[in-house]
């Protein structure tokens, strides 16, 4: 357990900001595919908000990160724009792609966001390419690789992390363990150890609890500060869990796993609650600071979303727009 | 003849073949308890076991690789790939490996094997899951591609796939899996490279494959409203390729389009448009046309996706310029 002290408590308000603000993000996502306002499907962080904010909140917004189909979270944690995300989710104009993106493919540039993907472990190029742009340009940014326990099964993943090793590159991969691709369970799909997989190639690993930021931070801040001295890459295991179906419409999931599970990881689990329980504990904020706290979140994020339903859509003479660099 | 949904059809295809032969078998992500996220499976790890069923990890260059090498041994594979757009992933199994083994040697390896994956925009799925590839695939030497259009066809067409002794890829609309049609409760096959005259015409043939053959049928009502006499035709396979029946309809009519829902350049109808050229010019009363998807990547905004697909709207339009002569 790492030593807290009253110097954390501004750092600790703002992890608890930025999660309670990624669970309002996904709360109201759900809701527009639920009232049909919102095209397509979608993928919901909800459960897994101390990977992204505990990893994040040790990066600098020059690092980047590169994120999956599950990337709310990852995006909002990076410093995104709630109005400009949602915008995105009901493909408007003024969305971070336009509207050509949609949720998938989520980018922001200004913060380092270099996109999520639709390709299960699909960003492992791009991510260990960033991190050799760093290293050929004597750059200290890091790169995070955000992916699945399922992208475990990408071969790609495996070519990067060997060639990452062998040039000591900037890269952190992050391999947030939620136990389930789709639906199937991790024990199904990845033989051996997880961590191992890495170790294979000289690269530290560490496994982490995720639903915890203190620890994940913790972690992080260490793992971000070797990788800037030219130490990486390094290799997490997050075990955390997601509340969701694999995506809004997989509401029927007890045959692949049951109620009990997920309830467990809610009530006895959830990541926002347990930090709420290090700050209130230590009485360096009371529960009703947070809950007014929650209360203006959950404000800005109703805002944004009437901000996005009126937005308009981008103009049809973009379809054939920004196939090239012009 | 019952109604069945166009998923029940491909699930019968699979089963009655796992039933009439036990070296075939499926393998794909989430193809057993879960069905795919489609359910089109659903029902089969009940009936054949996880042996025949197999769930495997998200690794389709693996799995693919592990289809070819099953196959060169004895069993008849159907790989279940759950996006067209992962068709890219297995694309070096698929062309350097399965396509090229009967030949390299000399007819003496083969390789039965199905992969079973879809196509299709419009469903909000965005640039790396909206995608028709089947253009890539006919491409390569060797390898048989199915285009079913119905339940009935996809029934068909999938049975006759995993009894040829070459690779097959079938790739269905995704936006399919729902739609009902006639099937007979008999069993039937649909040979490849025999194309499907769905209603007589005189004016103009519209030639359609997958989901397109809907929107030629659409097309051609409202050019009937217009006194203008289309033929249709289900192409069914692009590859092999039924020139036949494609070349004595456009002999008839003097006119065709050609709507497939894979990007226009290079595409498949950028094909079938140079066999008529080459057989049927001197017949021809106006260019022959193409419809494909727009050469972009397909956006995810509605307002942009519904641009970039044919349309039967669009379809007839051009079709009344062609036969009026109208530029
Ligand atoms: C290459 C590839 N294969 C399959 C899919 C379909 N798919 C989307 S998400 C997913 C499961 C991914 O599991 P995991 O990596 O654990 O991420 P999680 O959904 O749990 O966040 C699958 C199979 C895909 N998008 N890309
Ligand atoms: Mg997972």
């Amino acid at each position: 357990m790492t030593n807290l002290t009253t110097k954390d408590i501004p750092r600790l308000l703002q992890a608890y900001r930025q999660m309670v603000t990624i669970r309002e993000f996904e709360d109201n996502a759900n809701e527009l595919y639920l009232t049909a306002k919102m095209p397509g499907l979608t993928h919901m962080y909800s459960g897994q908000e101390a990977v992204a904010v505990g990893i994040c909140e040790a990066l600098k917004s020059t690092d980047y990160i590169t994120s999956t189909h599950r990337g709310h979270g990852h995006c909002v944690a990076k410093g995104a724009n709630l109005k400009l995300m949602f915008c995105e989710l009901l493909g408007k104009e003024e969305g971070y792609c336009r509207g050509k993106g949609g949720s998938m493919h989520i980018a922001d540039q200004s913060n380092g966001n270099l996109g999520a993907n639709a390709i299960v472990g699909g960003s492992a190029g791009i991510a260990t390419g960033a991190a050799l742009r760093s290293k050929m340009l004597g750059k200290d940014d890091v790169t995070v690789c955000f992916f699945g326990d399922g992208a475990l099964g990408q071969g790609l993943l495996y070519e990067v992390m060997n060639m990452a090793a062998l040039w000591s590159l900037p890269v952190i991969y992050a391999c947030e363990n939620n136990m389930y691709g789709e639906y199937t369970h991790v024990d199904e799909m990845a033989a051996g150890s997880l961590t191992a997989r890495a170790e294979a190639f000289g690269i530290e690993t560490h496994r982490v609890d995720g639903q915890d930021f203190v620890a994940v931070n913790a972690l992080s801040e260490k793992l971000v500060a070797r990788a800037r001295e030219g130490e990486g890459p390094f290799f997490i295991v997050l075990d955390t869990y997601r509340y969701h179906g694999h995506h809004v419409g997989d509401v029927n999931r007890t045959y692949y796993r049951s109620k009990e599970e997920e309830q467990h990881w809610k009530t006895e689990r959830d990541p926002i609650l347990l930090l709420a329980e290090v700050l209130v504990s230590n009485e360096w904020a009371t529960q009703q600071e947070l809950d007014e706290f929650k209360a203006a979140i959950k404000k800005e994020a109703a805002d944004a979303v009437s901000y996005a339903l009126d937005a308009p859509y981008p103009d049809e003479s973009e379809v054939d727009m920004h196939v090239f660099v012009d | 003849m019952r109604n069945i949904t166009w998923s029940q059809a491909m699930n019968e295809a699979i089963a009655e073949e796992m039933r009439h032969d036990e070296t075939v078998f499926i393998m794909g992500e989430d193809v057993a308890e879960a069905g795919t996220p489609f359910k089109v499976t659903s029902g089969l790890v009940e009936e054949f076991g996880t042996q025949r069923v197999l769930d495997t990890p998200i690794s389709e260059p693996g799995f693919m690789g592990m289809a070819v090498g099953a196959s060169l041994t004895g069993m008849r594979p159907i790989v279940d790939l759950m996006f067209g757009d992962f068709i890219y992933l297995i694309m070096d199994q698929l062309a350097n490996q399965a396509a090229k083994q009967h030949y390299m040697s000399g007819g003496k390896l083969t390789v039965p094997l199905v992969v079973r994956t879809n196509m299709g925009a419009t469903r909000r799925s965005a640039a790396q899951h909206s995608q028709s590839l089947q253009a890539l695939v006919a491409h390569i030497p060797g390898i048989k591609v199915a285009m079913p259009s119905t339940p009935y066809e996809v029934k068909g067409l999938m049975k006759t796939a995993i009894r040829d002794n070459n690779p097959v890829v079938i790739f269905e609309d995704k936006l399919s899996y729902q739609m009902k049609g006639p099937v007979p409760e008999e069993e039937y096959f649909i040979p490849f490279g025999q194309a499907n005259v769905i209603s007589q015409g005189t004016d103009i043939t519209l030639i359609g494959t997958s989901s397109m053959v809907q929107v030629c049928e659409e097309a051609a009502l409202i050019l009937a409203e217009k006194g203008i006499s289309a033929e249709v035709i289900d192409v069914r396979t692009i590859a092999p390729l039924d020139e036949h029946t494609l070349v004595e309809s456009v002999k008839k009519t003097g006119r065709a389009i050609v709507v497939d829902e894979g990007h226009q350049s290079f595409g498949v109808t950028s094909e079938i448009v140079a066999r008529l050229n080459e057989q049927a010019f001197y017949y021809l009363d106006a260019p022959l046309t193409r419809m494909g998807a727009m050469d972009v990547p397909i956006p995810f905004s509605p307002a942009l996706e519904d641009l970039t697909v044919p349309t039967a709207a669009g379809v007839a339009d051009k079709a009344v310029k062609l036969v009026t002569g109208e530029r």
